[in-house]
C-alpha cells in the first residue's frame, strides 16, 4: 500500500488547550472556511505558502521569506507525535488534529488516525464540521473526542465571516451525537461578531438540545493571528475589535450555563 | 503573620549585610595567647571554639523566640582569616561592589590591617594551597578549566540526619568518653590522634553547651527588666529552654527549634562551611515534637506558626560569608544554601508526606524570604495534592521550592554504595547536591569548565584567551580526518585536566585535615565520634568528593556543530570555523546563521545532538567516577553550576555552537538559553537521555510565565510534566516564572528566547511567534500578576 501523504504546517508539542492531558497537535494545512478571526492563517491556503521570516534579514534589513507548510508520510507524523508517549500516559493526554481543517486531507487523516489507534493514544479532532458526512462515517471510529467549532447560527451571517453554509455543520454534528461521540463545542467569542446575545442564546438553545455535549469552551478572541497576517501579507480584517473583557465572558458563560451546559472559558 | 513575625522579617530584610571582625579577633586573641602551642591542632581548635563561644557578643533581638545570631546582630557576617585572609583590597571591593556587598567600617579596616593581617597572612589556608599547587594546577586554574571550591571556604557540604534531634551534647559527650575507654594504644598506631580528636569534640560540646547557657543568663536578665509581661514570659521559658538544650535532647517543638538553631551556629561559627549547614528533612526530623505539642496542646496552631516563622527568619540573619575573587563569581549571592527538604519517604520506603509537611510550605510561601531555601520530594508515592500545593507557590515567582525526584535520589545513593535505609533518609542540599543524611561528607571540590577543554582541544592544547599552553598536544585540529579523531582529542584534554584536578584535590584535602579539623561538626556527623577521626579526614561513614561538571548544553551544540557541518555534511572547514571563532564571528555572520538556525541542538529531543550529549557525559563520569579521595571514599561527578557558567563564559572565547566570546555557558543540563524550540517536554526528554543516577545531581530549569500556571489546570499540566520526567528517572527541576523584564529582552533579542511559551486566555503559543502590541499586553499582565 502506498503511504498516505498530507500537507502540515506545525507540529507543536506540548499542546495544553487541545483536549485533555498533555498532548501534541498535528496542523493541517488548508481550510474550506474563511473566519474573519482565524488565527492561524497559515492554514487556510492547502498548498505550501510563503511567509516572512521572524529572524532572517537580507542585507537591506528586510525579512526574507521562507515556506511555510510541507508534504509529509504518515510515518513521519507518527515518529514526531510518539516521542512524547510518556507525557501522554501520566496525563492522559494524546494526538490532537488541528489546522485548517483535518478534513479536508481525509485519507491522511484517516490514515494517522488508525495509526493512533495502533499505538494506543488517545485521539481528539479539531473540526469545522464543514466536510461531506461519508468522510466523517469513515474516521468516527478513531476519534475519542471531537472538538466541534460553532460560530453563528445566523446562515447569512455565517456565510460573511467564514465563507461557507451553516446546514452541513450542523448535520454533521447531529450524526456525531447520534454516535455517541464524546464532543466539546468550542465558540470563538469575537466582540460585535459572535458575542451577541442572540447568537449566544441561539447555539445555547440548540447545543442544549442535542443532549450529547460534554462541555462548551467559550474561546475570548485575541490577536495571537494578527502577526502571522502580516507575515503572510494578508489584510487583517479585525484590526479595530479588542478582545472580550473577562466580565462580558462570564456573562456569557452564564448565558450559557442558564442552559444546563457545562461551560468553560479558554480550551 | 502576626505583628511579631512581620516586624522580624522586615528587620532581617531591610538590614545591610555587615562584615564583622568579631570572630576573627577572637581567633586571634586565641591564637596570640600562646594556649594553642600547649595542645595537639584539634585540641587547639576546639579550644579556639570555645573561646570564641565564651566571649562573642550575644544578641537576643526584640521579640523573636528563638535566639542566636552568629554575629554581634543580624544580617553580620562573620571573617574566616584562619581561611582566608581579606587584604585591604579585599575589603574595598566587599564594601563597594554593586551585588552583594558587605558594609566594611574604618575601625574593621584599621584591626584587619594591624592586627588580622599581620597574623595571619602567611597562615592562611587559602595562602597554603596557593602556594603548594603544582604549575600545571596553578595554570589551569588560572585559565578558568575549574575552580576551587576549598580556596576560601570550608568543607562542609553536609546535612544534619534525625540523629541531632534525639540527642544532647550530652549524650554525645557521653559516647566521645566510650571512644576514649574503647582506645587501644598497644594496637591501635592512630591512637594518639583519635584521643587528641576525641578530646577536641568534647571540647566542642562543652562550647556550644556555654553559648546556651550564656543565652539562658542573658535572657534572665531581660526578663529581670522587662515591663511587658507578655514578653517578660517569653524571656523567662527561652531562658528555662536554653538551659535543657543543645545540653540534652529537646522535649518540645520549641526546644527542638532552638537547639537545631544552636547547633547551626556552632556549625556556621566554627567554619565558614560551604552550605553553611541545614536540618535537613525539616518534616521528619520534628514531627513527633509537633505531634505531641498539638495532642498535648501544649501549643496552638498559631503558636506553631510563629514558631516556625521566627525560625525561618533566623536563617535569613545570617548572609552566606563574604567571598572574593573567583569564589564570589562562582557563586556569587547571599544565599548560604540551606536547602529544607520536604516530603519524600520514610525510612521504611512509605510515603513521608504529613500535615507538617503542608504547614511548613504555607510557612515559606507566607516569608517569602531568600533564607532558608527549600525543595520538595517527590517520590511516586507522594500524592498529587502535595505536588500541586508545592507548585501553587511555584508559580509565585519566588523560586522556590525547586522540585527533586526521591527515587532518583534513592538510587543515586545506592549506586554509590550506601545502605537502603540510609539512602531513604537522604535527600538533595545546596543547590542539587544527594547526601546521605547525618552520615555523609560530600563535598563539591569545584566546577569543571568542559567548553574550555574543546577550545582547548581545538587549539592543540593551548588557551586561546591567554596564548598559553596548558593542555596537552593532541594534534592540530584542522588535521582531524573525523570526528572520532576530534572527540577522542576532547577526551584525552578532559582526562588530562581532570587528572590535575584530582591531584589538588587530593593535597587539598589533607591540609584540610590537618590544619583545620573541625570537632564541632565531627560531633553531628556519623560515624566520627565512633571512628574517633575528624569530619574533614573522613570520619563521617560514607565520604565523597565531587567534581562539578558545567555547559553540557554549550560542549553539546558545540561538538554537534563540528560533527554536522565540518565532518558530516561539509558545510564549512574546520579553518574556516576556527577562523570565525578567532573573529568572534564578526567576520564570519553565514556561518553563525548556519550553527544557529540549521544545525541540531540539545534539548529538542533529536537523537543526532543527545547521542553526542551522552558521550560528553560518558567521558566525563568515566573520568572522574570511583577515582579514590583521601578519605577513604570515591570521586563522583555532578552536574550543576550555581552562577558560575557566567564565570566560565567570560574566560572562554566563541564556541562553535554560535555563542560569541566571553558570553555565558549553558547552565546545569538545560539546553543553550533560547535554542530549546520543541517545548518543553522535548527539553525534558533530551535531559532524560542523561544518566542521572550515576551522578550525584543535575539541574535542570524551566521558564514559564504566570499566565501559564494561573489556573489549577497550568499547575496540572506542569505536575504531569515533572512526573514524566522523573518517571524518565531525571533528578531535579525548577520552575523559574518569567518577569515582565525577560519578556522585554525577548521582544528585544527573540532569538535567545524561542523557547518561551505564554498564555493569553485560552490559547498558548511562543512568545516571540506574537505580534507587538499582544506581546505588550503580555508583559503588562505579567507585571500585574507579580506584583
Amino acid at each position: 500500500m502506498k503511504e498516505a501523504k498530507g500537507i502540515i504546517f506545525d507540529i507543536k508539542r506540548f499542546a495544553v488547550h487541545d483536549g485533555p492531558g498533555i498532548r501534541t497537535t498535528v496542523f493541517f494545512k488548508g481550510c474550506p472556511l474563511k473566519c474573519w478571526w482565524c488565527a492561524n492563517p497559515e492554514g487556510q491556503n492547502p498548498d505550501p505558502e510563503e511567509i516572512l521570516s521572524l529572524f532572517n534579514q537580507d542585507s537591506e534589513g528586510n525579512c526574507t521569506k521562507e515556506i511555510i507548510g510541507r508534504e509529509v508520510v504518515a510515518k513521519e507524523v507518527m515518529n514526531e507525535v510518539s516521542k512524547d508517549r510518556v507525557f501522554y500516559e501520566e496525563s492522559e493526554g494524546g494526538i490532537t488534529f488541528s489546522g485548517g481543517e483535518p478534513l479536508l486531507q481525509p485519507v491522511f487523516l484517516s490514515s494517522l488516525l488508525s495509526l493512533c489507534k495502533e499505538e494506543g493514544f488517545h485521539t481528539a479532532l479539531d473540526t469545522s464540521g464543514y466536510a461531506p458526512k461519508d468522510i466523517f462515517e469513515e474516521i468516527i471510529d478513531n476519534v475519542d473526542l471531537f472538538l466541534y467549532d460553532l460560530k453563528l447560527l445566523n446562515e447569512e451571517e455565517h456565510i460573511k465571516y467564514t465563507g461557507v453554509s451553516l446546514d452541513l455543520i450542523l448535520a454533521n454534528l447531529r450524526y456525531l451525537c447520534k454516535k455517541k461521540k464524546e464532543i466539546i463545542i468550542r465558540i470563538p467569542i469575537v466582540p460585535s461578531i459572535t458575542d451577541s446575545s442572540e447568537n449566544i442564546n441561539q447555539i445555547g438553545s440548540f447545543v442544549s438540545k442535542l443532549n450529547c455535549i460534554s462541555r462548551v469552551d467559550i474561546l475570548p478572541f485575541n490577536k495571537m493571528g494578527e502577526a502571522k497576517y502580516r507575515r503572510l501579507e494578508k489584510p487583517y480584517m479585525l484590526n479595530n475589535i479588542t478582545p472580550p473583557s473577562e466580565g462580558r465572558m462570564n456573562e456569557i458563560k452564564k448565558q450559557l450555563e442558564a442552559f444546563d451546559l457545562n461551560v468553560k472559558i479558554g480550551g | 503573620m502576626n505583628e511579631r513575625v512581620s516586624k522580624l522579617r522586615s528587620q532581617s530584610l531591610n538590614a545591610q549585610p555587615t562584615l564583622s571582625l568579631e570572630r576573627a579577633l577572637l581567633l586571634t586573641n586565641f591564637y596570640q595567647s600562646g594556649k594553642a602551642d600547649e595542645v595537639s591542632i584539634p585540641v587547639a581548635r576546639a579550644l579556639a571554639f570555645k573561646h570564641i563561644l565564651e566571649n562573642k557578643k550575644l544578641c537576643i533581638n526584640e521579640g523573636e523566640l528563638i535566639v542566636g545570631e552568629r554575629g554581634p546582630e543580624p544580617v553580620s557576617a562573620s571573617t574566616y582569616p584562619e581561611i582566608c585572609t581579606h587584604s585591604l583590597k579585599d575589603l574595598e571591593i566587599l564594601d563597594t561592589r554593586k551585588k552583594i556587598s558587605f558594609k566594611v567600617d574604618e575601625e574593621t579596616k584599621r584591626l584587619t590591617q594591624n592586627k588580622i593581617i599581620p597574623f595571619w597572612k602567611e597562615k592562611s589556608i587559602r595562602k597554603q594551597i596557593f602556594s603548594i599547587m603544582d604549575e600545571d594546577w596553578i595554570e589551569a586554574y588560572e585559565a578558568g578549566v575549574f575552580t576551587e571550591f576549598m580556596e576560601q571556604r570550608a568543607p562542609g557540604h553536609t546535612v544534619a540526619g534525625k540523629k541531632i534531634f534525639q540527642k544532647g551534647f550530652l549524650n554525645f559527650k557521653k559516647e566521645i568518653k566510650e571512644s576514649l575507654e574503647k582506645l587501644d594504644f598497644q594496637n591501635d598506631t592512630n591512637a594518639l590522634q583519635k584521643q587528641e580528636q576525641l578530646k577536641a569534640m568534647d571540647i566542642a560540646a562543652d562550647a556550644i553547651i556555654l553559648l546556651a547557657r550564656r543565652y539562658s543568663e542573658k535572657a534572665s536578665d531581660l526578663a529581670e527588666i522587662e515591663n511587658n509581661e507578655e514578653r517578660k514570659g517569653e524571656l523567662k521559658k527561652i531562658a528555662e529552654i536554653c538551659t535543657n538544650v543543645p545540653a540534652n535532647a529537646p522535649r518540645n517543638l520549641w526546644e527542638a527549634l532552638q537547639h537545631y538553631w544552636f547547633i547551626h551556629l556552632g556549625v556556621i561559627t566554627e567554619l565558614n562551611t560551604w552550605d553553611s549547614f541545614n536540618p535537613g528533612r525539616l518534616d521528619q526530623n520534628i514531627y513527633s515534637f509537633y505531634k505531641q505539642d498539638i495532642e498535648e496542646e501544649n501549643l496552638t496552631l498559631d503558636e506553631i506558626k510563629e514558631l516556625l516563622q521566627c525560625f525561618w527568619i533566623k536563617f535569613n540573619n545570617q548572609p552566606a560569608p563574604p567571598k572574593v575573587g573567583v569564589t564570589a563569581e562562582e557563586s556569587n549571592t547571599y544565599t548560604d544554601f540551606c536547602l529544607i527538604n520536604l516530603g519524600g519517604v520514610k525510612e521504611d520506603g512509605s510515603d513521608a508526606v504529613n500535615e507538617l509537611s503542608f504547614l511548613l510550605l504555607d510557612i515559606l510561601e507566607e516569608m517569602r524570604i531568600l533564607q532558608p531555601s527549600s525543595m520538595v520530594q517527590i517520590s511516586n508515592k507522594t500524592p498529587d495534592d502535595f505536588l500541586k500545593r508545592a507548585l501553587k507557590i511555584v508559580r509565585t515567582g519566588f523560586g522556590q521550592p525547586s522540585i527533586f525526584n526521591t527515587d532518583a535520589i534513592i538510587q543515586e545513593l545506592l549506586n554509590q554504595g550506601k545502605s537502603i535505609v540510609d539512602a531513604r533518609n537522604g535527600g538533595a542540599s545546596g543547590c542539587v547536591e544527594t547526601g546521605a543524611f547525618g552520615k555523609e561528607s560530600y563535598i563539591l571540590s569545584g566546577y569543571f569548565n568542559l567548553p574550555k577543554i574543546l577550545e582547548v582541544t581545538l587549539n592543540n592544547g593551548v588557551d586561546l584567551r591567554t596564548g598559553k599552553k596548558i593542555g596537552l598536544e593532541t594534534g592540530d585540529a584542522a588535521d582531524f580526518e573525523s570526528f572520532d579523531d576530534l572527540f577522542n582529542a576532547y577526551s584525552k584534554q578532559v582526562n588530562h585536566f581532570v587528572d590535575i584536578k584530582i591531584k589538588g584535590n587530593n593535597v587539598i584535602e589533607r591540609l584540610w585535615a590537618e590544619i583545620l579539623p573541625s570537632p564541632f561538626m565531627s560531633l553531628l556527623i556519623d560515624d566520627c565520634i565512633e571512628k574517633g577521626k575528624d569530619y574533614n579526614d573522613g570520619g563521617a561513614k560514607y565520604n565523597t568528593t565531587y567534581i562539578q561538571g558545567v555547559g553540557l548544553g554549550t560542549i553539546t551544540d558545540s561538538l554537534t556543530s563540528l560533527k554536522y557541518n565540518v565532518f558530516d555534511n561539509n558545510i564549512f572547514t574546520m579553518k574556516e570555523l576556527l577562523g570565525a571563532i578567532e573573529s568572534n564571528f564578526e567576520e564570519n555572520e553565514s556561518i553563525r546563521c548556519q550553527i544557529v538556525r540549521e544545525t541540531p541542538k540539545y534539548g529538542n529531543d533529536e537523537d543526532y545532538p543527545d547521542e553526542i550529549m551522552q558521550k560528553i557525559f560518558d567521558v566525563y563520569y568515566t573520568a572522574v567516577n570511583g577515582r579514590p579521595n583521601t578519605k577513604g571514599g570515591f570521586h563522583r561527578i555532578n552536574l550543576l553550576p550555581t552562577t558560575v557558567h557566567i564565570y566560565f563564559g567570560s574566560v572562554t572565547k566563541a564556541t562553535p555552537d554560535g555563542r560569541e566570546e566571553y558570553q555565558p555557558l549553558s547552565e546545569g543540563v538545560s539546553p543553550v538559553q533560547g535554542m530549546d524550540i520543541k517545548g518543553p517536554t522535548a527539553v525534558i526528554k533530551s535531559a532524560s537521555k542523561i544518566e542521572h543516577l550515576k551522578t550525584g545531581g543535575t539541574l535542570l530549569n524551566q521558564k514559564f510565565t504566570p499566565q501559564f500556571l494561573a489556573d489549577d489546570d497550568g499547575i496540572a499540566k506542569l505536575a504531569y510534566l515533572i512526573r514524566a520526567y522523573f518517571r524518565m528517572d531525571g533528578h531535579h527541576i525548577q520552575f523559574n516564572v518569567v518577569s515582565a523584564d525577560t519578556l522585554r529582552e525577548a521582544q528585544k533579542t527573540p532569538e535567545q528566547h524561542r523557547n518561551l511559551i505564554v498564555r493569553v486566555a485560552g490559547y498558548s503559543d511562543y512568545f516571540i511567534n506574537l505580534g507587538e502590541s499582544l506581546q505588550n499586553e503580555i508583559i503588562a499582565r505579567t507585571e500585574h500578576m507579580a506584583s
